[in-house]
């Protein structure tokens, strides 16, 4: 019997040759991440533990990027909390506000993550690098720590659940996004629990590695401990001047075992819209129309990359933001930031009436830099829609991909592409 | 692991971990002031309302969303002695564990038991006693290497022991 991706990843790291869904396992991690939120938290951990160091101190990753730049006091001691433990363990990866981005936009970017990883992550999105042919997980700080201190933690091998998706999608505007919301508002926001979702198919392979990522993101909304892509050339295009250590291609058997594969055409998926409060409550943008707005957000580690503010700005370009709306839009780099300010993509929001602001996952999950009041509703690329998740627990936020959100935000309502140009 | 009496406070599917405590207050990792927080959204007050040793029971995909840790920490904070519920989000089955926050999978329970029911639950064994209505209940046995963290307190002094030990 052949193995899946994900199993040949966890076995490589167990240093066994083979290992079946349900054995546990100790597996060594090549990266360990945190946050601003979750680091500290870590960090005091840590200290229980009883050693000095962390295992290694290239592969222990700390990013300001939650509430940062800092939001408040708390939240910039939180931040100065990780930056004086990045000192004092002399951590080759931390990263100030100014030099980093959204962390699940910044590690991939930065060529930190490369397929064949086994990256745990506390920050639930940490599956994202599974868009790249990795096995990344998130955690809570506890295992961080344990990780942090031990360079292995305990696995249980999940089932894998192999998607096939396959045509063309007539509607240009379908992206990444689209087919992951698509897939969770299908199977239920506990479809794929413990298990890893594999995205396989035409539909997925003429995927940009951008949108790949950004389906991979949301394989936790689905309950899944991972969500994974075998690479490819584009990946391998993407990676190799990024890489900051070699990486390994995996791919699954022919004859690997999965728990189900569930095939979804998408020649006539149409652009998704998950209302409240769960991500799975999709409807196509054409049956969402009616809803009116108050705000949208395009960014986050789920659609913050370069190719979604091109997608946006496409819509965006000439047109104004509806007078009634803000619209937030949030780079998820400097880098990505700097490439968006040289392909005139600022400028464009700019003049169209939207704020550009600096990386951070702020609105996303109810920080700040766009937090929404009593009775107000968002469109947003994010990635999670649960109530009060982006403000005031009466507030509501509506899911979507790059290109609907800039067309709601010169409607004033969720709206397709095709009604702004 | 002691015999844990409490009362229930009875909630739905898909309780995520924003709403257990809100990202506005992960400004903080101070065990007390996320507890002050636990559940706002859900049942405001929860903090004057809990007494110490009282249960949780959920029904699906009991903290699904985030992956803070703050969320365990809340819940065991305020008071509650364990959760029960018809299944569990992965991440915050294994921060619960890993802070020593006894979680039960019990899925019968969870949808007999009524807001209000005064529960005794052995955590080690997965049996529980509803007094209310004098049913009784198994839920699911904890894995071996799961019930050796929660005997240890959690996995930090898991860990910590072993380091001790030079393993």
């Amino acid at each position: 019997m052949g193995m899946t991706i994900a199993e040949k990843i966890l076995a490589a790291h167990a240093g066994l040759s083979k290992v079946t869904p349900g054995e546990l396992i100790n597996a060594k991690l090549d990266l360990v991440l945190a946050n601003d939120i979750t680091g500290p938290l870590a960090i005091k951990e840590f200290r229980k533990i009883g050693l000095d160091l962390v295992f290694d101190k290239n592969k222990v990753v700390l990013i300001p990027d939650h509430f940062a730049p800092a939001k408040d006091i708390k939240s910039a001691e939180q931040c100065r909390d990780i930056k004086e433990f990045s000192r004092e363990q002399d951590l080759a990866h931390y990263y100030e506000v100014g030099r980093n981005g959204i962390e699940h936009c910044f590690l991939p970017e930065q060529g930190l993550v490369v397929p064949g990883d086994l990256v745990i992550g506390a920050d639930s999105h940490t599956c994202t690098y599974g868009g790249l042919g990795a096995f990344s997980t998130g955690v809570g700080s506890t295992d961080l720590a344990v990780g942090m201190a031990m360079g292995e933690i305990w696995f249980r091998v999940p089932e894998s659940i192999k998607f096939v998706l396959t045509g063309k999608p007539k509607n240009k505007w379908v992206s990444g996004k689209d087919y992951i919301l698509a897939i969770i508002g299908k199977i239920g926001v506990d479809g794929a629990q413990y298990k890893a979702m594999e995205f396989t198919g035409e539909a997925v392979t003429n995927l940009s590695v951008d949108g790949r990522l950004t389906m991979a993101n949301m394989a936790i909304e689905a309950g899944a401990k991972a969500g994974l892509i075998a690479p490819d050339d584009k990946t391998i295009e993407y990676v190799k001047d990024r890489a900051k250590k070699p990486w390994k291609v995996y791919e699954s058997d022919a004859d690997a075992k999965y728990s189900e594969v569930i095939e979804i055409d998408v020649t006539d998926l149409e652009p998704q819209v998950a209302f409240p409060h769960l991500p799975s409550n999709t409807r196509s943008v054409a049956d969402s129309t009616h809803v009116k707005i108050d705000q949208v957000v395009i960014g986050s580690c789920t659609n913050g990359r370069f190719e979604d503010l091109q997608i946006a700005a496409q819509i965006m370009k000439g047109k104004k933001v509806h007078p009634d709306l803000r619209a937030i839009v949030i780079p998820g780099t400097q880098q990505i930031y700097m490439q968006a300010v040289n392909a005139g993509l600022v400028q464009i929001f700019v003049e169209a009436g939207a704020v550009v602001s600096t990386p951070t996952c702020g609105p996303c999950l109810g920080g700040y830099m766009g937090i929404l009041a009593k009775g107000e509703r968002a469109v947003s690329t994010t990635n999670r829609n649960f109530v009060g998740r982006m403000g005031h627990p009466e507030s509501e936020v509506y899911l979507s991909n790059p290109a609907i959100a800039a067309a709601s935000a010169v409607l004033g309502r969720i709206a397709s592409p095709e009604e702004v140009l | 692991m002691q015999i844990l009496k409490g009362r229930v406070f009875k909630l739905g599917d898909d309780i995520d971990t924003d709403l257990i405590i809100a990202a506005r207050y992960l400004n903080s990792s101070e065990p007390e002031y996320l507890a002050s927080h636990c559940l706002e959204d859900l049942i405001p007050q929860l903090d004057e309302k809990v007494n110490p040793g009282d249960i949780l029971v959920a029904g699906r995909n009991f903290g699904c969303g985030s992956s803070r840790e703050h969320a365990p920490i809340a819940i065991k904070y305020a008071g509650f002695s364990c959760v029960l519920a018809e299944s569990y989000a992965r991440i915050f089955y294994r921060n619960a564990i890993n802070i020593g926050l006894p979680i039960i999978v019990a899925p019968e329970a969870c949808r007999a038991i009524k807001e209000g029911d005064k529960l005794e639950v052995d955590p080690r064994e997965g049996t529980i006693i509803n007094h209310t209505t004098s049913e009784q209940y198994k839920g699911e046995p904890f894995p071996p290497f799961i019930l050796e963290i929660l005997l240890s307190g959690g996995l930090i002094p898991h860990v910590a022991e072993k380091v001790k030990k030079g393993d």
